[in-house]
C-alpha cells in the first residue's frame, strides 16, 4: 500500500448523495479474480453509452478528470454492497482521496484498507468549496493526513476526523493485518477458553 | 466480564469475542464463523498464497457458489467464461486451503445466507462474518453478522480475527399486529422508508417489540437481511423458543446434552430488562400497508397505495435533486400511486425472499391463477434444500401451471451476474433487496416489494395490491 501524506490536485466533483458501490462499479464486472485493469469499470454506467462510447457530459470523461487525485462526493458515499471492487477502481483511476460529507461503513474500511484516504469536511465547507469548483474549475485542493487538514482554494483549512490507528497504517503504508499477527499468543488463547460451537470441516 | 450493568444482546456477543483492546487502536475481535462466496474471495486467497499463509480454521469457514452461478440446468456448461473461472478458481481455492465447499453438485448449495441457518451452522451469539453486506441476515438468530471486503476476509482467513470498532445500539421497536397482506418485508422497506439509506449508519439494529416476537425465522431473516440498506453495520433479534425450535434438528445444531448446555447459554443472550440503547424508534405494526419502492434506492418507498412523492415537495435540496433523478432514470411520474404501472418481470428470490415460506406465500396467490402474458416471471429458490421441500409440496406445478419460470438456486436476478437480468428500460416487481441503477441488469428499473406483492403483480400485470385478491 503506497503510504498517504499530502495531496494537492484539482477535485472533480460529483456530490449526488448516497451514491451506491452498484453504481461505482456494477456487478456484472465482479467476475473478475484479480485485481487489474479496474479503472475501466468505474461509474462503468455513468461513463460510457449502451454502445460502450464515453459519455462526453459526464465528469470523469472531462479534460479535467485528467491526472485528478481528488473526488467531491456528496452524503453517504460507497452505501449498499460490501465490494472491495470499489475502491479499488477509484485508486486505479488516480483518485488518492474523496472528500464528502460522510460515507457508509464498509466502504470506508474497505477505502481506508487500501490507501484511500476519505475526508468528512462539515455540510458548510462542502457546499463552499462545491460552488468555489463551479467558478474555478482548476482550482486545487490540498489534503495533510498529518494534520488532518483540507486547505481550500481561498486558502480556509477545514479540519476532518480518522481514526489514529487508520492514520498511522496509511502514513507508513502498511496493512493492518502485521497488527492482528503480532497478537498470536493472544488469539490461541482465546482459542483454548473458547472452544468453537461448529466444525464445518465434518461432514453435515 | 463482570459487569452488573443491564447490557443489550449487542454489547454481551461484543464483550464475549475480544481478543485485544489496546488504547487508540480498534478492537480485535474473534469470528466464529466465516461464510465465503466467489466473488469476493478470489483476491483474498491470492493475499495468502502472495504471503504463503494458510487458513488458520478451515473448520470455521464454509464455502458456497451463488452469485455467479447460472439458475438454469446445472447438468449444462456455464457459458460465461469469466463465471466460470471465477466458480473454479473458488473450487481450487477450497481444496488448496481445505475449507468446505457446497459447489455446484452439493445437495445444500444455495444463497450463502440461506444455507447458513438452514445447516444449522448461525447459532444465537456468534460473530458471523462474510464478504457480502447482506451477512446481516444472521443476525435474526442472535448473533452479530455483518459484511466485509476482501481485505478483510483475508484477514479472516488468516487469523480467524478482525480489527472491529464497536458500533451504536439502536432499538427498532415494532409493536401491534401486521393485518393482512402485510409481512415482514414491508416492516423493512416501511422502516428503511422512515429513517433513510444512511439511517443506521455506525449502529447496529436490534429489533424488538410484539409484532417481531411474532414472525418466523424466515421472516425475521427478511427483516435483518435489509438492515444494511438502512446503513447499519448489523441487525439483529434476540433469540427465544422461535428461534431455538427452528434451530432443532438441523445438521450443524448441537444435539444431546450439547443442546442443553448451548440453550443454557443463548437464553442469558437477549437484551437485558433495562438495558439502553444508543438511539431508539418506534414502527406501529397495525398501520403498516404493504410497502413498494419507486427510486434508486431502498428508502424511496412508500406504501403501495401513496402517491410518489414531488421533487418540489422535498425542503433539502440533496434530496430534492436525487429524487428527481431517480424520477428520470425509473422514467415515473410523481404525484400519485405506482398502481397499475406495468411491469416486465418478476422476480420471487434473492437472500430476502427466497426461503420456503416466501415461495408458499407465492404460491398461494398464483394457484388456479395465471401471470399476465406480458410478464416473464422468475422463481428462484434460495437453496438445494429448499428447491426440495418446494418440489416435495408441489409448488413447481403451481407455478409452471400460472406461467412462472422454476428454476436453479442462486442470486440470480437479486444482482443479475448470472445471466439473469432485467433489459434495459425493463420494470420489474422484485423480492430481493436493492433498487439500484442497473442492479437487475443495465438500464433496469426495479421496484422492491414482498413475495405477495410479487405474485399479484405478476398476476395484473401491472404493480398490484394483493389485499385486492386475497
Amino acid at each position: 500500500m503506497e503510504p498517504f501524506t499530502k495531496i494537492t490536485s484539482r477535485a472533480i466533483p460529483l456530490p449526488n448523495d448516497n451514491v451506491d458501490t452498484d453504481v461505482v462499479v456494477p456487478a456484472r464486472f465482479l467476475k473478475v479474480t484479480d485485481k487489474e485493469g479496474m479503472d475501466q469499470y468505474l461509474f462503468r454506467d455513468w461513463r460510457f453509452d449502451v454502445e460502450g462510447n464515453p459519455k462526453p457530459d459526464f465528469i470523469l470523461n472531462q479534460p479535467r478528470a485528467k491526472g485528478a487525485k481528488i473526488l467531491l462526493v456528496g452524503r453517504n458515499f460507497g452505501t449498499g454492497s460490501s465490494r472491495e471492487h470499489a475502491p479499488w477502481a477509484l485508486l486505479a483511476f488516480g483518485f488518492r482521496a474523496l472528500i464528502g460529507t460522510s460515507f457508509a461503513d464498509i466502504f470506508t474500511g474497505n477505502s481506508l484498507k487500501n490507501g484511500l484516504l476519505l475526508v468528512a469536511i462539515p455540510p458548510e465547507s462542502h457546499a463552499d468549496l462545491l460552488s468555489t469548483l463551479e467558478k474555478n474549475p482548476n482550482a486545487e485542493v490540498a489534503v495533510d493526513l498529518a494534520t488532518q487538514t483540507v486547505t481550500l482554494p481561498d486558502g480556509k483549512t477545514v479540519n476532518f476526523p480518522i481514526d489514529n490507528f487508520s492514520k498511522q497504517c496509511l502514513l507508513a503504508g502498511v496493512d493492518q493485518l502485521g497488527y492482528i499477527f503480532k497478537q498470536e499468543p493472544r488469539i490461541r488463547a482465546y482459542e483454548e477458553s473458547h472452544p468453537s460451537a461448529v466444525r464445518t470441516t465434518v461432514s453435515a | 466480564m463482570t459487569s452488573e450493568e443491564p447490557r443489550t444482546l449487542f454489547e454481551k456477543i461484543w464483550d464475549r469475542h475480544v481478543v485485544v483492546e489496546e488504547p487508540d487502536c480498534p478492537v480485535v475481535l474473534y469470528i466464529d464463523l466465516h461464510l465465503v462466496h466467489e466473488v469476493t474471495s478470489p483476491q483474498a486467497f491470492q493475499g495468502l498464497r502472495d504471503r504463503k499463509l494458510p487458513v488458520r480454521q478451515p473448520s470455521r469457514t464454509v464455502a458456497t457458489i451463488d452469485h455467479s452461478v447460472p439458475t438454469t440446468d446445472r447438468s449444462l456448461p456455464i457459458v460465461d467464461p469469466m463465471a466460470a473461472k471465477q466458480i473454479h478458481q473458488l473450487e481450487i481455492n477450497c481444496r488448496d486451503f481445505g475449507i468446505p465447499l457446497y459447489g455446484l453438485d452439493s445437495p445444500y448449495q444455495g444463497i450463502v445466507h440461506v444455507i447458513g441457518p438452514e445447516l444449522g451452522l448461525t447459532q444465537p451469539g456468534m460473530t458471523i462474518v462474510c464478504g457480502d453486506s447482506h451477512t446481516s441476515t444472521h443476525g435474526a438468530f442472535g448473533a452479530l453478522a455483518f459484511g466485509i471486503g476482501t481485505t478483510e476476509v483475508e484477514h479472516v482467513l488468516a487469523t480467524q480475527c478482525l480489527l472491529q470498532r464497536k458500533a451504536q445500539t439502536f432499538e427498532v421497536r415494532v409493536e401491534g399486529q401486521l393485518r393482512s397482506g402485510v409481512t415482514a418485508k414491508d416492516i423493512i422497506l416501511a422502516l428503511i422508508a422512515r429513517i433513510g439509506v444512511g439511517g443506521g449508519a455506525g449502529s447496529v439494529l436490534e429489533y424488538t417489540g410484539s409484532a417481531i416476537r411474532a414472525l418466523s425465522m424466515e421472516a425475521r431473516m427478511t427483516i435483518c437481511n435489509m438492515s444494511i440498506e438502512a446503513g447499519a453495520r448489523a441487525g439483529m433479534i434476540s433469540s427465544d423458543a422461535t428461534t431455538f425450535e427452528y434451530m432443532a434438528g438441523r445438521p450443524y445444531a448441537p444435539s444431546g446434552a450439547a443442546w442443553d448446555k448451548a440453550l443454557d447459554a443463548w437464553k442469558k443472550l437477549p437484551s437485558d430488562e433495562g438495558a439502553r440503547f444508543d438511539r431508539s424508534v418506534t414502527l406501529d405494526a397495525n398501520s403498516l400497508e404493504p410497502m413498494i419502492t419507486y427510486g434508486t434506492n431502498p428508502g424511496m418507498g412508500v406504501p403501495i397505495t401513496a402517491p410518489v412523492p414531488a421533487p418540489e415537495s422535498i425542503p433539502d435540496a440533496a434530496s430534492r435533486s436525487a429524487l428527481a433523478h431517480a424520477l428520470e432514470y425509473m422514467d415515473i411520474q410523481p404525484g400519485k400511486p405506482l398502481l397499475g404501472h406495468p411491469v416486465d418481470v418478476v422476480f420471487i428470490g434473492s437472500c430476502t425472499n427466497s426461503r420456503l415460506s416466501d415461495l408458499r406465500a407465492a404460491a398461494a396467490i398464483l394457484k388456479g391463477r395465471k401471470v399476465n402474458p406480458r410478464v416473464r416471471v422468475l422463481v428462484v429458490p434460495g437453496s438445494q434444500q429448499i428447491k426440495r421441500q418446494a418440489e416435495m409440496e408441489g409448488l413447481p406445478t403451481i407455478f409452471r401451471d400460472a406461467g412462472c419460470e422454476w428454476r436453479e438456486p442462486g442470486c440470480s436476478m437479486c444482482i443479475a451476474m448470472n445471466g439473469d437480468e432485467l433489459l434495459p428500460g425493463q420494470y420489474s416487481v422484485s423480492t430481493s433487496n436493492r433498487n439500484f441503477e442497473g442492479r437487475q441488469g443495465k438500464g433496469g428499473r426495479t421496484f422492491l416489494a414482498s413475495p405477495l406483492t410479487a405474485a399479484a403483480s405478476a398476476i395484473e400485470g401491472c404493480v398490484a395490491d394483493v389485499r385486492k385478491i386475497l
